[in-house]
């Protein structure tokens, strides 16, 4: 095709300069957020019962923390460039490097695969409901998709635990369990049902666009099967969807709170809210880089896909 | 490629298991309050580091299943005719689980790594009784080489305090008082803690640890009495909710819990019947005044918030009765003490409390025309919420005014402890060995840390003091309770309940006991297949 | 707008356009059944949130300590069972043992009898327990080591149960969609306000300052926005007022994009050039033309970031980290609720149905907004 050339021609350049524009804004995350966890009061080493004075004072230099701030702050620069996030204040017989080695496969794994199903449900109940526009199934989805955007998921999560594994006995109620299959269909499903619902919203409104369009509606006077007439409808109206998740594939992938804790995952989901609450400042921090490399990582996917789908588009 | 041998490790277990060829592994899923800190027990404080700990590593002395103090690594002790000196005859088949002996030396290298200011110990205090501790930890011009720990022998290792202790011999069951592996250590440094570096020489060895996920441990052959050990592995896993993790149990995925959702209990006892258990525990839940605020400086209007505070009701009510009202700082039952002393507002009514209390605000100056406001802090979490509205609305009976702060932990304790910026504030204590002294220290007036109160009071510090240069056990418990009483009246410290051990345990298990400690050693424990 | 004495031509324009374009929107979204019946929920959901909590019969923060997590009823407490351990307990405050126990209609009787005097001023327990009103004595016997009293019974209803301090759910459910529907449109409105100034300066502005502008979006953009809301939760924690303004200021960065977008489009407008030709103030042609024209999109985007700011609040609320005692919100009494799923499900269910049909009723408006304003669709 015509476009897979032309995209190539300046996708390289494109690519680049995207990636040299990035190291000043991480660099300004990284800023920002370093002296924001260190205006909070309390430190790592607080606990309920208070430490020794001369205990705290070791354990301060120990990790640099008696240093002034600054310079701290420029250590922590100097080791992040080399890629060192340092050691965590909190699970102290790790480095942030470590933790997140075995956090995010998990993370990843169960994002992946909420993202797919999302993709797949959502994109095939969007495209009956904008078919059948009006009819009973559409209300349903409609419907079905205004739930999953409502119903909380910390709700959500109990009662399928309930459901399916107390009262049917069918699925185990948490525990990573190296991944087995048994126990991430929960997690998946819970993770899935908010994506689901907006992926379905986004399709049946842009399909619905669509088909009205002149051109598919040529190919539909033309009588070509119906799969024909799908696939050049969704090329137009999955569009917006591929914006829509590159920040949520991002964020999926990066864990959620919710879902680990109730299913009790060892994802890194849970690093956002341990790490600030327990003062875990390289935790934090390094939370924060990842989230952050991810997020420009998936903005760029988008931008490429995007020339790939609508050959109008230009790398600017 | 780890990992898929792993798997396949597993997928060949599982296929064993059920074609029963072969006696399959007995794995014990422990629910654990949270994640270690660090394994490394010089390095710990809390009472879930404590579980795992117990399990891996062996002190001189140990608790049992009944939370009793016997032998550990020293099969015999004497001590001498003053009480200060300890002498531990170690057992002849103690090993690490490398095959190496445990030596007298190796106490002696881990009490002093732990007293070294340079490993950052967090909880070294523990161990301020013996000699010279104290002094080596702070810096204060003695080395470690100083500490009052001498192998006289491989065999025979020998510990001089700095004053009679009574409980010294449980202090020693304490993780500060843990052995390490001397040359793993030094080889290994921070890193000996990890699977397959760490020597232990206690039941079990780590096999793994997933954060967030799992600490798995796994039987020491080498251990003194593995014959008698049950259980192949424990698996250690963290209670991030604990609703959740209530349901777990219930489906069968986990053997016991350190604790249970307690405004659930009789839901709880309805589903799950007598595998819901609940025992005291010596630890005390309490609102710490702050002394040096203009509204709370009279004892009277201490003492009259104190007094209206319906305990009971909290304790049934929010705390399904797995906790128990508090009319003193000690908690009763502990070791070394007679029956603490108590409030002397405990036998009265609730309606002749509530008429003291306010005719002891009117004399503090407050009434109807000027009401007590108190701002009363909290942590987050549910059943401190509910607590501190219940305290509020007995305090509303008074006509005293209550506003809410509730933030994160961090916050919270930093605020107490660092800055005056606060009234009243709920806290709590778990006592680390069971002696009254443990509780009464937290107000000494140079106690800068727990002093949450900034109580002052030069009479109760002497008492303290005289209590610690006392050897006769008889009249230092006399004397320590002449403190508490001092301390009810003046009311620093609001005690309102005493702690509860909260656990679900599987009929399956077979071996628990429970007791005041909250001490559960899986070496003592089976499971019933 | 019509005063624009300056271009009166112009401003002429805008207000005959501007009236054609609502009221054709408003035609529109009032033919749309699913957001009339929505907008009709969420005026009675206001309303009653308003009023409600006057008028149930309790105060949001009032405990019944002897009514801790009874079931939702329609029918008034005490119930028959409860009265009787209800009066043994407050005989064993009397220190007596109660001899006879009748209920007739809503007046307690009950003979007590004591091994010495009782005392008659513990007879105040009566009135404290929340079941009884002041109790009057009838008859004293035995040198008052048998008393009879006469005691009203209270009775009050909870159709929503009570949580676990024993606070009615009813009005605490309507209190707490006070504050959560204030919370999401305080913070709406400042993301809105924060969010189309930027926007629209940026976008009319254009060229380096458009650059630089939307280049600070993106960066704001790439923060991890838990850790954003914890750290304000911890600075704010005190004032949740405060913390959702700042939640606010961090919300508006969408709201920036699309007005920018919008602003682009309606600056080649020959309305906006011809403005620009007679010598209008920047200030006063972004007031003036540009912010009016992108009304649309933002009315939409407002009726699904107050929902997202709801949802928000619950999480935090999960979290432990919601409003203050004895304030609550839906989200607190979800997240209650959620822990409580097994033993007490109607904590859960109650506030659920009120926040899931609230945020219902936003997103078909939303929808039903967009339907309306979308200029292609005429």
């Amino acid at each position: 095709m015509w476009f897979y050339r032309s995209a190539r021609d300046s996708v390289l350049p494109f690519i680049l300069r995207r990636f040299l524009s990035a190291v000043p804004t991480l660099f300004l995350i990284v800023t920002i957020s370093f002296f924001l966890i260190r205006v909070a009061p309390g430190g790592p080493f607080d606990l309920e019962q208070p430490l020794e004075a001369k205990v705290m004072e070791n354990l301060m230099r120990i990790y640099n923390l008696d240093r002034p701030l600054i310079e701290q702050y420029g250590l922590y620069l100097w080791h992040l460039a080399q890629g060192d996030f340092g050691p965590s204040f909190y699970f102290r017989d790790f480095t942030i490097g470590e933790l997140f080695m075995q956090g995010l496969p998990v993370s990843i794994t169960l994002g992946a695969l909420a993202l797919l199903v999302a993709v797949l449900v959502g994109g095939t109940l969007g495209t009956i409901a904008a078919f059948r526009q009006n009819s009973a199934i559409d209300y349903l989805v409609t419907g079905f998709a205004a739930m999953g955007l409502t119903i909380p998921n910390f709700v959500v999560a109990p009662v399928f635990q309930i459901v399916f594994g107390l009262m049917l006995a069918m699925l185990p109620i948490g525990g990573w369990n190296d991944g087995a299959v048994r126990n991430i269909i929960l997690p998946v499903i819970v993770l899935a049902l908010p994506q689901i619902a907006v992926v379905a919203r986004m399709i049946r409104a842009s399909m619905i666009e669509a088909l009205r369009s002149n051109h598919i509606r040529t190919l539909r006077s033309l009588g070509l099967p119906t799969s024909t007439v799908v696939s050049h409808a969704l090329r137009g109206a999955s569009l917006p969807v591929v914006s829509y998740l590159g920040p949520a594939a991002a964020a999926l992938l990066t864990g959620s709170v919710v879902v680990e804790t109730i299913f009790a995952l060892p994802g890194i989901g849970r690093y956002f809210v341990e790490g600030a609450l327990n003062r875990d400042y390289t935790l934090v921090m390094g939370t924060v880089v990842l989230v952050a490399v991810f997020v420009m990582f998936f903005n760029l996917l988008v931008d490429i896909l995007y020339a790939l789908i609508d050959p109008r588009v230009r790398y600017e | 490629m780890s990992s898929w041998f792993k798997r396949m490790a597993i997928a060949a277990a599982a296929t064993v298991a059920f074609t029963g060829m072969a006696a399959a592994q007995v794995v014990y899923n422990r629910g654990n309050d949270a994640d270690p800190e660090t394994l490394d027990p010089h390095k710990t404080s809390t009472t879930y580091e404590s579980h795992i700990l117990r399990d891996m590593l062996e002190g001189l002395m140990i608790y049992d299943a009944a939370g009793k103090v016997i032998p550990g690594v020293a099969e015999k002790h004497e001590i001498s005719d003053d009480g200060v000196t300890y002498r531990f005859t170690l057992r002849q088949n103690a090993k690490w689980s490398n095959g190496d002996p445990v030596k007298a030396s190796d106490f002696v290298f881990s009490l002093r790594r732990i007293m070294d200011p340079a490993t950052g110990a967090k909880y070294a205090n523990i161990l301020y009784p013996i000699k010279n501790a104290e002094k080596i930890n702070k810096s204060q011009g003695s080395k470690p080489e100083d500490l009052g720990v001498k192998a006289v022998d491989d065999r025979t290792l020998e510990i001089t305090l700095e004053r009679p202790t009574p409980y010294f011999l449980e202090l020693l069951t304490h993780q500060t008082g843990l052995p390490v592996h001397q040359a793993s250590v030094q080889r290994h440094n921070a890193d000996f803690v990890k699977p397959g570096n760490y020597v232990s020489n206690g039941a079990y060895v780590l096999k793994e640890f997933v954060p967030n996920s799992q600490i798995r441990l796994e039987k020491n052959t080498n251990f003194h009495d593995a014959q008698n050990v049950k259980i192949d592995a424990v698996v250690f896993q963290p209670q991030k909710d604990l609703a959740a993790t209530a349901r777990r149990f219930e489906a069968g995925e986990l053997h016991s819990t350190s604790d249970f959702p307690a405004d659930q209990t009789k839901s709880l006892r309805q589903r799950l019947g007598d595998q819901v258990h609940t025992s005291p525990r010596l630890g005390l839940y309490y609102i710490s005044l702050n002394t040096t605020k203009e509204n709370l400086k009279d004892p009277r209007v201490r003492q009259a918030l104190s007094m209206v505070i319906d305990r009971e009701l909290i304790a049934e009510q929010v705390w399904g009765g797995t906790m128990l009202p508090a009319y003193s700082i000690v908690p009763p039952g502990i070791g070394n003490y007679k029956e603490p002393a108590t409030a002397d507002f405990k036998t009265m009514s609730p309606i002749e409390r509530e008429d003291k209390a306010k005719e002891l605000l009117k004399q503090a100056g407050y009434g109807p025309g000027k009401p007590l406001k108190v701002q009363l802090r909290y942590n987050s979490s549910d059943n401190n919420k509910n607590t501190v509205v219940q305290v509020a609305d007995d305090w509303k009976r008074i006509g005293v005014e209550t506003a809410f702060i509730n933030t994160d932990a961090k916050t919270h304790f930093a605020v107490l402890r660092d800055t005056n910026d606060y009234e009243a504030a709920r806290a709590g204590w778990i006592g680390d060995y069971s002696d009254p002294q443990n509780f009464l220290f937290l107000l000494e007036s140079d106690n800068k840390g727990f002093n949450y109160a900034k109580y002052n009071n030069p009479a109760f510090d002497a008492l303290m003091k005289k209590a610690a240069d006392e050897k006769n056990l008889d009249k230092r418990a006399d004397i320590l309770k002449e403190a508490e009483a001092m301390l009810m009246k003046d009311m620093p410290y609001i005690p309102v309940l005493f702690y509860g051990n909260n656990n679900l345990v599987s009929n399956k298990l077979q071996g628990w006991v429970d007791n005041v400690t909250g001490a559960h050693p899986t070496r003592f424990m089976s499971i019933k297949q | 707008m019509a005063q624009g004495a300056v271009i009166p031509t112009e401003a002429m324009k805008g207000t005959v356009q501007g009236r054609s374009l609502w009221a054709d929107a408003r035609t529109r979204l009032f033919r749309n059944k699913a957001a009339v019946v929505s907008i009709g929920w969420l005026l009675f959901m206001a309303l009653i949130c308003i009023v409600g909590p006057e008028v149930t019969g309790h105060q949001y923060d009032r405990v019944y300590t002897e009514y801790s997590r009874v079931e939702p009823s329609l029918s008034a407490y005490p119930k028959a069972d409860q009265i009787t351990p209800s009066v043994e307990r407050i005989g064993s405050r009397l220190r007596a043992t109660p001899e006879s126990i009748t209920v007739e209609g809503d007046t307690l009787r009950a003979t007590f009898v004591g091994q010495r005097p009782i005392d008659e001023r513990s007879l105040a327990f009566f009135p404290r327990s929340d079941l009884f009103g002041d109790a009057r004595v009838i008859e004293r016997a035995d040198e008052g080591r048998r008393i009879s009293v006469e005691v009203p019974i209270e009775r009050r209803y909870f159709f929503f149960g009570t949580d676990t301090n024993g606070r009615d759910l009813l009005t605490r459910t309507l209190f707490a969609g006070r504050i959560s529907l204030s919370i999401g449109l305080l913070a709406t409105f400042v993301a809105i306000t924060i969010g189309v100034i930027y926007g629209a300066v940026s976008g009319y502005l254009g060229g380096r300052v458009d650059v630089i502008m939307m280049r600070f979006v993106d960066i704001l953009y790439s923060l991890p926005f838990i850790f954003f809301v914890i750290m304000l939760v911890v600075f704010f924690g005190r004032n949740f007022v405060l913390m959702f303004i700042a939640v606010g200021a961090v919300e508006w960065l969408d709201m920036a994009r699309i007005v920018r977008g919008q602003t682009l489009s309606i600056k080649r407008q020959e309305y906006v050039q011809a403005a620009e030709a007679l010598g209008v103030e920047t200030k006063g042609i972004i007031r003036r033309h540009v912010i009016p024209n992108t009304l649309g999109p933002v009315v939409v985007y407002m009726t699904l970031l107050v929902p997202r700011v709801i949802l928000l609040e619950s999480f935090l609320s999960f979290l432990g980290l919601g409003v203050q005692e004895p304030m609550t919100s839906w989200g607190v009494l979800i997240a209650d609720g959620a822990r409580n799923i097994q033993g007490a499900a109607f904590m859960l269910i109650f506030p659920s149905i009120f926040l899931v049909s609230t945020l219902f009723a936003l997103n078909f408006i939303g929808d039903g907004l967009r339907d309306a304003l979308d200029p292609k669709d005429r």
